[in-house]
């Protein structure tokens, strides 16, 4: 690794200035598992590298009825997986945290970094997807929102600008009457980077499904959301037909690449049966 | 570059050290405080060679900066038996035979020690899946998952 400049600033503004300052030449710390490969491997030669991990209020998660679920760019992955306002309501979210690397990885990894990659194939960002995240930013001065849907610009481009550090993230209350997963396919079950994501969630309101989202990774050059098969779903009664139009929806509207993992074809099929699969599961949870 | 002091404990003892920012927690632990029980294996988190535990939790050592252990506990593999007495994971894998070459074995124990602290019941199938940071390349792990169940019952008997 070649050496660098080390920071630890104690607010998000002192963290925003470095970043402002040393502009390209800089990078931040999170929990560092991606960084630190990065820097091993020197695809990533950051001269200064800003730590925020001594910035606070940017680890934790809070929940009430009214404002709904916040969770800190900051926590660690085991900790989303860990906690059970997030199993409970936002299943799918847990389930996505819980598919990144390992327990040791997942102890230092961040939800924060997982999304601020802007990787197509991050395990948690179908999740926040359909769970209509809101992404808090700031830089010191100024704080804005951006919907998770419009977060993402390609492979490895965010919206982020220049000195601006992602804080957080917001999700609505979800009702008892609501359910989700999320569904990774891979070979190894543990330590493997998805071939295809899938996150499901739904809402029912008198027992008719009143809100279905659909969320993609890794078949698309960012997350996107499967508006087609959600659609299909929404006011329908769900049964296999359904099911089987919004699959082959949700595998029309992905893009995937092929490559010597799997071929895009394969990842297609994929697509299609965690649609089903994930659709089935959402309503059962959102029923029981 | 300039080196930060930080300051820590590793298997209680107090360490303040300087150290350059880019040193992992694994390099610190093994070249200048002189631990060599922890192994460095694939050096990018995939192998769980270097597991320790910090704060509680198990995490892969080599995927730590060294600036950012400043104020924490650490335990590493030299630190978990009492005097004359090996931990319950340890003496498994010694009675049991959980290792061949052994270079994985300290990272296998500490990551077992962390998730049996966490919960002694934990059924077979979900240890499996909880160990599968962890790469034995001997291939050892029908008696490495022996190992595991059986410390897990000892430490249940003594919880």
């Amino acid at each position: 690794m070649r050496s660098f400049e080390f920071f630890e600033p104690k607010t998000i503004g002192e963290a925003s200035a470095l970043l402002s300052q040393y502009g390209g030449e800089a990078e931040l710390l999170g929990g560092g598992t991606d960084l630190i490969i990065g820097m091993k491997e020197r695809t990533m030669t950051p001269k200064y590298v800003i730590s925020l991990e001594h910035v606070p209020d940017l680890e934790g998660i809070t929940y009430d009825d009214c404002d709904g679920l916040w969770v800190g760019a900051m926590t660690k992955m085991r900790a989303i997986e860990r906690s059970s306002i997030v199993r409970e309501r936002y299943t799918a979210l847990a389930e996505g945290a819980e598919e990144v690397g390992s327990i040791q990885i997942r102890n230092l990894a961040t939800l924060g970094g997982n999304i601020a990659h802007g990787s197509p194939a991050a395990d948690t960002a179908a999740a926040l997807l359909v769970l209509d995240a809101q992404v808090n930013i700031a830089d010191g001065e100024a704080e804005r929102t951006v919907p998770i849907a419009d977060f993402f610009l390609g492979p490895g481009e965010t919206v982020l600008q220049a000195g601006e550090i992602l804080t957080g993230f917001s999700m609505p209350p979800r009702s008892a009457n609501s359910g989700s997963q999320y569904l990774k396919h891979k070979i190894r079950q543990v330590m493997d980077l998805a071939f295809v994501g899938v996150a499901t969630s739904v809402r029912l309101n008198n027992g008719a499904v009143a809100d279905t989202k659909i969320g993609l990774a890794a078949v698309a050059p960012k997350p996107i959301r499967a508006t087609n098969a959600e659609a299909i779903i929404t006011g329908s009664s769900v049964n296999d037909e359904v099911l089987q139009q919004a699959a082959g929806a949700a595998a029309s509207q992905s893009s995937p690449i092929s490559d010597l993992r799997c071929t895009a074809e394969h990842r297609r099929e994929i697509v299609a049966a965690l649609t089903k699969e994930t659709a089935a599961t959402a309503v059962a949870r959102a029923q029981a | 570059m300039r080196k930060h002091p930080i300051s820590f404990t590793v298997n209680g003892d107090l360490q303040e050290l300087f150290v350059e920012p880019r040193k992992t927690l694994l390099a610190v632990i093994r070249d200048t405080i002189g631990l060599t029980g922890t192994k460095e294996g694939c050096s990018t988190g995939d192998c769980g060679a270097c597991t320790v535990i910090v704060d509680g939790e198990p995490v892969t050592s080599c995927m730590m900066l060294a600036v950012s252990a400043n104020g924490k506990e650490v335990t590493t593999i030299e630190g978990i038996s009492s005097p004359g007495e090996l931990h319950p994971v340890q003496q498994a894998f010694l009675e049991k035979g959980g290792y061949q070459c052994g270079f994985c074995t300290p990272g296998f124990i500490m990551a077992a020690k962390a998730l049996l602290d966490d919960n002694p019941n934990i059924p077979e199938d979900e240890m499996r899946h909880a160990l599968g940071g962890n790469i034995c390349r001997c291939t050892g792990y029908t008696k490495i998952v022996e190992a595991v169940l059986s410390a897990a019952e000892t430490m249940r008997a003594n919880a």
